[in-house]
């Protein structure tokens, strides 16, 4: 690298950094957060004897699953304001990526919970437990261990699929990289720099991930 | 420990635990045909019979782990719960609350340690103080030899030490009565004799029992009264010596012989 793209690969580190951590890391994470609740509902939606709600979850899970975040984000961003309903770029993205997660996580938290042996929820209620507590306390603990590996892969998308929102004009880190990069005209750079520290950012979460399973693990036989 | 201060039958008062055509089915099958069964307070009940028979469905039914078709089920004179009609969510519990279930799986929590396990249910469904269910719960585990086991996961102890701390979970609850789903089915032989040993023990206690079981001289030791269940129904039932040494019934001979003559 010459000395000047070097001196522009550090200069704009500042910038893209700033992007992640203004942008990507905190859109990542409340949009997980809200996902992740609604991903438990639709869930248990789903799990439900009563047919109209477990098919309510079911064409949710359908829809999210079944169209393009992009879409779904232009949607929620260019296309309410059509019906009078204006939502700012960074609602508009948490609202979009939260409502992909709860699609997505609805499944994995689904298939953890019918993991659990049917003894578990047997044991459960011989001590007197209640369907709610039995679910809380005794089957989503063990669901937890079962999920973590499927729903770090969706985080870990959802990091990587926020870059869809430099879109909606959020200042997140891809927003930042074009910014420069057509200031600079050195595009080849500025873009491979985001990969990188888009790279970084998942490394770190991987870890994350292992050290959750290591301690979710503590119970279960090697 | 002694749940009951007579142990001796009175024939006065109500029976502890009165079932009177109890039936259930799964769709066309019918697991279990129409199953009287009256135990007093102190009474160890033995349920023998072929895999299949109904024993464990009579059980779950009476632990409200299934809820019967018909029939009806009374506790000492206390509570009544009918199911020919629809049981209400709070009969059901209070059903439940009568007797704990010591599964042939064991079933432990295995997020949770030993000591957990146990107080799970005192602390968390009876609302008693920590502090006082961890030493009701640690006298327990003293009794049954797993003092230094306390604080070990499920997975770390041997099966047979899994069920015991089955039946302590079993016994932190204070039941009215204890209902073993073949507790040493899922055994390796030589692990059998101590959960055996520990059930005559409670059975000398006065605690209240019903067992399935496939282990004939233990409940012929243990009970006060053996049946004989095949096709959903009580074919043949009384003293142990009786219906095990000598059946009235082809079906329960027939039975025996299977059991005691495999080859």
């Amino acid at each position: 690298m010459d000395p000047s793209g070097w001196d522009l690969f550090l200069s704009s580190l500042g910038p893209l950094a700033g992007g992640a951590i203004a942008g990507t890391i905190p859109l990542a994470l409340v949009s997980f957060a809200l996902g992740l609740v609604l991903a438990l509902v639709i869930a248990l939606m789903r799990l439900s004897k009563v047919r109209v709600v477990s098919g309510i979850a079911r064409v949710y899970i359908s829809i999210v699953r079944g169209t393009p975040l992009l879409v779904q984000l232009f949607v929620i961003f260019y296309g309410l304001p059509s019906i009078g309903v204006v939502i700012a770029p960074w609602p508009s993205a948490i609202v979009a990526f939260s409502i992909n997660v709860g699609g997505y996580a609805a499944e994995v938290i689904r298939a953890a919970i019918l993991s659990v042996p049917k003894g578990q929820w047997e044991a459960a209620w011989m001590i007197g437990m209640s369907r709610r507590r039995a679910l809380t306390r005794i089957v989503l603990p063990q669901a937890a261990r079962v999920s973590v590996p499927p729903l770090s892969n969706t985080f870990i998308s959802l990091v990587k699929d926020t870059s869809l929102a430099s879109l909606i004009l959020v200042a997140e880190l891809f927003r930042q990289a074009q910014e420069v990069a057509a200031f600079s005209q050195e595009f080849m750079l500025l873009y491979l720099e985001a990969a990188l520290i888009y790279w970084v950012i998942c490394l770190v979460l991987s870890s994350g991930q292992s050290v959750l399973e290591k301690r979710l693990d503590r119970y279960v036989a090697h | 420990m002694s749940p009951t201060d007579s142990h001796a039958p009175d024939s006065h008062s109500p029976a502890l635990l009165t079932v009177r055509g109890l039936q259930k089915s799964f769709g066309d099958n019918h697991v279990l045909g129409s199953i009287d069964v009256t135990l007093h307070a102190g009474q160890v009940m033995a349920l023998i019979g072929p895999s299949g028979s109904g024993k464990t469905t009579l059980l779950r039914c009476l632990n409200g782990l299934e809820i019967a078709d018909g029939g009806t089920v009374d506790v000492a004179g206390e509570l009544r719960v009918d199911f020919g009609a629809p049981v209400a969510k709070k009969n059901l519990s209070a059903l439940r609350d009568q007797s704990a279930m010591v599964f042939q799986h064991y079933n432990l929590f295995p997020h949770k340690t030993v000591l957990e396990n146990v107080i799970e249910g005192p602390v968390v469904v009876h609302k008693r103080s920590r502090a006082d269910a961890t030493a009701d719960a640690l006298a327990l585990l003293d009794r049954v030899g797993l003092t230094e086991k306390k604080d070990a996961y499920p997975f770390e102890l041997s099966g047979g030490q899994q069920q015991r701390v089955g039946i302590v979970r079993a016994l932190a609850l204070k039941p009215r009565l204890l209902l073993f789903d073949e507790p040493t089915s899922a055994l390796d032989p030589e692990l059998v004799g101590d959960v055996l040993s520990l059930i005559k023990e409670l059975a000398r206690e006065g605690w209240s029992m019903i067992i399935a079981t496939h282990e004939l001289e233990f409940a012929r030791e243990v009970a006060g009264e053996v049946a004989f269940v095949d096709g959903g129904v009580i074919v043949e039932r009384g003293d142990p010596e009786q219906v095990l040494r000598h059946p009235r019934q082809e079906r329960t001979r027939r039975f025996l012989h299977r059991l005691l003559f495999p080859f």
